[in-house]
């Protein structure tokens, strides 16, 4: 990461949104100098300071993603680190968590070392690397979790392999335990889901492609669950794509336990009769579902259930999208465009207001990981964004930072915008 | 109801762009009612040329690639005699001697043989979507002899075909279809054609291959799991072949078992009404969905199923590749 931009930094007369503080006022001001926020600035500093106009906008903190791929090591035909964290300052996210299905695999303090190092390098963004939880994420054999800690990482998970066995699953949670190691799952019994191309519903009757059902996810959510309460450990669950998997977290959140769970936003917006034209860009896993899934996704969201929203950028090049249905890669590259997909969805589409909206980008998925970032309290990192809630802009690969050319809302007309984004202080992405 | 279009006037020329401007056919879901009805009038006036040493001479000069990465013997064969019916050159490519096993893409193949100057590919592929996505990267006519467990439209088109010259017409007739629905291009093609032609559709076979969710798909259909009430009404039923090569060991247990359960015996048969006909759109495993004295029997169209396979897939390559500008 760069130094910090020294000169003092005033935003005057913006909305000021801390979900972290409990703090939404329709006109404040922001003060940052030497890439932290202050209280206010002393005269000397009002007169140094680069002023920026808040009026209209809407000034949050940084957000924070639990959920993306950056390509390196060993896949940067899709991504790297210095186009992916570009992606992430054009979208907002000042934070990412990193999955660990690079090549090699992150299951080694070699490739978490390497990671790092290429992040100090190029990155725009602050990376948090996860690491697996299992050798080569197959969920046999546990993965050196107290030297993946010590080497960096914040979480572990096997991602979209999932584990699929409880006996290991149960020892993995202890093990991840005791080194205060959250476990990311990707909630999915692939015994049931071999060969599955999408939703397994009426769509994916019509378009004879093999589904996914809700009760491979449903599954391993209530054991994910069960195993919970019987390690006291934390699980946070994946991208969640299924409403009753939302119905199954709220029950285990009312008994008490330390669950908590992500949706992506793209998970939010779509559902799978966006398929009908084969588009291997909404080819995601977990699958777009139904409207009913949608809509109780969201009511999860809204009440709490669903504590992030994250977005599961999984970026691909143009080649290996462009091919028959059933052999394309899953994923989307998303970072972009996360926050205005999710803002059609939930304040354009009259589910909360955007306070709502920045806590689970923000505050939501600090509190899964335990992250101090997410806030805009004095003395806090300055990671900052600053949003246009009324610009109509539409997404397009031409001008994104990804390298990824799978965005399915590419081409879409959004109605509010991420106008500059600040890492410790320092323009990242957007204009000035 | 005939259409002369042999030597074509150009009259018929404006009827027929009028009635179809499709360059591909890679679904029934695509078509309408009235399309369906204008290719059986052409179709009709193409079976006189399935007399030996009758053709005719619409596509001379012409090139028509068959493309089949999947195992066929009776849809590629009957592509070839109906393009060559109408005169056109053929040229086929089956799994084995394809390059897509070398790892070249669907597109790049597909942009090969169109650099050589080719007027139409007819495709059979494993990948559901397939034959779309090839239609979007051509400008060539794309035939859909079958792609995944989505559709199969020739199949369909010559099923109906063959119900309409039995019985007159397609509207109000009862039509069963047996058999594995879940994985069969057959019947999803059949459904559609079916229900836009006006006929009422039952799905029958077992819960596992006929799925209650089928309904929530196509909202017009029945969905039957016992064999009496799915036959005794019927006015046709259409088997489907039991795909070994598809279905995973879960969905029955054995063919033995569906044998007893759905095979259509002699006895079985005798629960459909007396003029009630046996449809296949084979290749028949005999034995385990029907009988041989079944398949063989009176009531079946099984043969007479092929010979208008040929008339309606001369009808096709004639009006797609016939739908683009020159």
């Amino acid at each position: 990461m760069n130094p910090p931009d020294l000169s003092p930094l005033w935003i005057r007369g913006a909305r000021v949104i801390d979900p972290a503080a409990q703090r939404d006022e329709a006109k404040a001001d922001i003060f940052i100098k030497d890439g932290v926020f202050v209280e206010k600035f002393s005269a000397a500093e009002q007169a140094q300071a680069r002023v920026i106009d808040g009026q209209g906008l809407v000034a949050t903190p940084g957000f924070i993603d639990l959920n993306c791929r950056l390509g390196e090591p060993g896949r940067d035909a899709r991504e790297t680190v210095r186009t992916g964290t570009r992606a992430a300052a054009a979208g907002g996210f000042t934070t990412v968590v990193t999955m660990p299905d690079s090549l090699p695999a992150a299951d080694n303090i070699g490739t978490i070392q390497l990671l790092r190092e290429i992040c100090a390098r190029d990155a725009a963004v602050r990376v948090l690397p996860a690491g697996t939880l299992t050798k080569e994420h197959e969920g046999k054999a546990l993965a050196p979790l107290g030297s993946l800690k010590k080497a960096g990482v914040v979480a572990v998970t096997d991602t979209t392999s999932g584990v699929q066995n409880n006996e290991i699953m149960r020892r993995a949670l202890e093990y991840a335990a005791m080194f205060d190691l959250v476990v990311l799952d990707h909630c999915q019994d692939s015994s049931m889901t071999e060969g599955g191309q999408m939703h397994e519903g009426a769509w994916s009757l019509r378009l004879g492609l093999r589904g996914l059902p809700r009760a491979a996810e449903e599954i391993v959510v209530s054991s994910d669950c069960l195993l919970a309460e019987l390690t006291k450990a934390r699980i946070h669950l994946q991208h969640l794509s299924s409403g009753g998997s939302a119905e199954i977290v709220r029950r285990a959140k009312a008994r008490g336990l330390s669950i908590t769970a992500e949706v992506s936003a793209l998970h939010l917006l779509l559902t799978d009769g966006a398929l009908a034209r084969y588009d291997t860009h909404l080819k995601l896993n977990p699958p777009l579902r139904e409207e009913s899934d949608r809509l109780a996704l969201i009511a999860a969201l809204v009440d709490g259930t669903i504590d992030a929203i994250c977005s599961d950028h999984s970026p691909c090049t143009a080649t290996e999208k462009d091919c028959e249905f059933d052999q394309a890669p899953f994923g989307a590259a998303t970072l972009e465009t996360t926050f205005a997909a999710a803002y059609e969805a939930i304040v354009a589409g009259g589910h909360a207001d955007l306070a709502l909206l920045v806590a689970r980008l923000t505050s939501g998925p600090a509190r899964v990981l335990g992250l101090k970032a997410g806030t805009l309290r004095t003395g806090a990192d300055a990671d900052l964004v600053l949003i246009n809630p009324k610009a109509q802009w539409t997404a397009t690969i031409a001008a994104q930072q990804s390298k990824g050319r799978n965005n399915p809302l590419a081409e879409r007309v959004f109605s509010s915008q991420i106008r500059s984004t600040y890492v410790g202080g320092r323009l990242v992405g957007g204009t000035a | 109801m005939v259409l002369t279009f042999v030597g074509a006037t150009g009259t018929n020329r404006m009827a027929q762009q009028a009635s179809w401007t499709k360059k591909d056919l890679t679904g029934i879901e695509e078509l309408s009612r009235a399309e369906i009805e204008f290719l059986f009038q052409q179709a009709d006036g193409f079976l006189p040329a399935l007399a030996p040493g009758k053709g005719l001479d619409l596509m001379r000069g012409r090139t028509v690639v068959n493309l089949f990465l999947e195992p066929s013997t009776r849809t590629r064969t009957a592509f070839e005699i109906s393009a060559k019916k109408l005169g056109a050159e053929v040229v086929s490519i089956n799994t084995t001697a394809s390059s897509l096993v070398k790892g070249e893409t669907l597109r790049d193949t597909a942009l090969n043989i169109r650099a050589m100057g080719v007027d139409a590919i007819v495709m059979r592929h494993s990948s559901a979507g397939a034959a779309r996505y090839l239609g979007e990267v051509l400008d060539i006519s794309v035939i859909n002899a079958g792609d995944g467990a989505h559709e199969h439209p020739t199949q369909a088109l010559l099923d109906a075909f063959t119900l309409r010259r039995h019985f007159g017409k397609v509207q109000g007739l009862k039509v069963t279809i047996l058999g594995d629905i879940l994985f069969s291009r057959v019947a999803r093609s059949n459904i559609l054609c079916l229900s836009k032609l006006g006929a009422e559709v039952t799905l029958a076979g077992p819960a596992t291959l006929v799925p209650a969710a089928l309904k929530e798909a196509y909202p017009q259909v029945r969905i039957v799991h016992d064999l009496k009430e799915a036959l005794k009404d019927c006015d046709a039923v259409m088997l489907l072949r039991i795909q070994h090569e598809r279905q995973t060991t879960t969905h029955f247990p054995s063919l033995g078992e569906y044998t007893s359960q759905f095979g259509l015996n002699v006895e079985r048969a005798a629960w459909l009404k007396p003029a009630a006909v046996v449809m296949h759109p084979g290749p028949i495993n005999r034995g385990v969905e029907v009988e041989s004295e079944v398949a063989d029997g009176p009531r079946s169209l099984i043969l007479e199923q092929v010979r208008n396979g040929v008339a309606v897939r001369m009808a096709v390559l004639h009006l797609c590749t016939g739908a683009i500008a020159r």
